[in-house]
């Protein structure tokens, strides 16, 4: 999202330099400056950075898919606005993450091209399914709220074009959350029949969404690293905490309950408990054996080539104007 | 697939409202200028952020050197005489 896109600074490399340069990325990082794009920087805090950034990109696209399936069914007009505004907003905010990951040197191609092999991830949420229109407020409340909770905090990230570009996600996502709990509230509020919809689907997304913080601290692979690079502001723990703490009286103003029988308030802590969430099951969907991992990406995947034809038809159209204009150019 | 190369990274600039000048609110890509503008406006400006636009190749951008020992912005650091602050006014002189 910077003018020029990064790659490699002419000094990377250079010998005993190196350590000069290494002492002024960490002097700026410690001084809370920020890391731009064509600034030197160490090799594993650009792979860490790509890799983080592309897994979220991908996130955004591959979550327009769970919501995307009730648009023709929304039950209002004015429900049905919202939802593909909010559907066009994940594309919006895909496109933000690609862009900012490309100033380090990465194209977006190529990060689609891994994506579609398999070879980047996206957030183990989305491989679950929609199986109601409930299901369409709990991901507003829930998984946008974990969202938000997760990129509040990366809007202070090191890397300059990551920063800005979840500043102005984190503008849009607060209707994506309120839109969601509004409509469960409609719901709640509704027939026993709406109710007991609402409640089921915050029974089924109130386990995944606390997946969404990762591993607990003392298993997160990257953490350490993330911290001291100033990518990472909060561990997984604080962050999965803070949202529990934000939810309970959120549910209760629902009118619905969370589906967690250990979930008490802890006086002394000065926040809630709460029960251990099922790792096996997240190990499980990281490795592709969720519900809708195979769905999602054979989707992902159709949508790419069958674009293909508007994107060729784009570029020899493009091609063909500036052939014309040089033709033009020369004759004159 | 595709044999086509990548389209062609744009920066873009939006104008926020009038009286204030455009300022770099991000990339992406488009094949030509005129889609790239369709692009940026469906892009950046969702939420009534800008009332114009600006789409520039990103490869047409000519930018200065970030290395630290760049002596590029030195020559601005010892000339403190160019701010308002560097002379004594006696007290009690006005609009000055």
């Amino acid at each position: 999202m910077t003018a020029v896109a990064g790659g490699t600074s002419a000094a990377e490399g250079a010998g005993s330099g190196e350590d000069a340069f290494l002492a002024a990325f960490d002097a700026a990082v410690a001084a809370e400056e920020r890391i731009e794009p064509r600034d030197w920087m160490p090799d594993a805090y650009r792979a860490t950075l790509v890799r983080q950034m592309a897994q979220h990109a991908h996130s955004e696209i591959i979550g327009m898919q769970p919501e995307a399936n009730w648009i023709t069914r929304a039950p209002s007009l004015r429900r049905k606005a919202i939802l593909m505004a909010k559907v066009q907003d994940e594309a919006g905010h895909g496109l933000y993450l690609y862009s900012a990951t490309e100033t380090l040197g990465t194209g977006r191609d190529e990060l689609l091209d891994k994506l579609h092999a398999g070879r980047q991830k996206y957030s183990s949420i989305f491989n679950y399914p929609t199986l109601t229109w409930a299901d369409v407020g709990a991901i507003g409340w829930l998984v946008d709220g974990a969202a938000i909770t997760n990129q509040v905090p990366l809007c202070r990230c090191s890397y300059g074009p990551y920063a800005r570009a979840m500043i102005r996600i984190c503008k849009e996502e607060s209707f994506h959350q309120r839109q969601g709990f509004e409509l469960l509230l409609a719901l709640s509020e509704g027939t026993p029949e709406q109710h007991a919809m609402a409640q089921d689907a915050v029974d089924r997304w109130w386990w995944p969404s606390l997946m969404m913080f990762g591993p607990p601290d003392g298993e997160s692979a990257h953490s350490a690293q993330s911290t001291a690079w100033k990518i990472k502001r909060f561990s997984n723990d604080e962050l999965r905490q803070r949202f529990v703490d934000i939810c309970v009286p959120q549910a209760e103003a629902l009118g619905l309950t969370l589906p967690d029988p250990d979930l008490r308030w802890n006086e002394e802590k000065g926040g809630h408990d709460f029960g251990t969430v099922d790792w096996s099951e997240f190990q499980a969907v990281l490795k592709g054996n969720g519900p809708c991992n195979e769905e999602r990406i054979t989707q992902r995947r159709r949508a790419h080539e069958d674009g293909a034809w508007v994107r060729d038809a784009a570029a020899a159209y493009a091609a063909k104007q500036a052939a014309g204009s040089d033709e033009k150019a020369v004759a004159a | 697939m595709s044999e086509q190369t990548e389209w062609p990274l744009w920066e873009v600039f939006v104008r926020s409202r009038r009286g204030l000048s455009h300022t770099h609110a991000g990339s992406l890509h488009a094949p030509d200028a005129e889609l790239a503008l369709r692009n940026a406006r469906d892009l950046y400006t969702r939420r009534g952020e800008g009332v114009s636009l600006w789409v520039v190749p990103s490869a047409a951008i000519t930018a200065s050197s970030p290395d630290e020992k760049d002596p590029f912005f030195a020559p601005a650091a010892d000339k403190p005489y160019r701010h308002p602050t560097f002379y004594e006014i006696p007290e009690g002189v006005k609009h000055l």
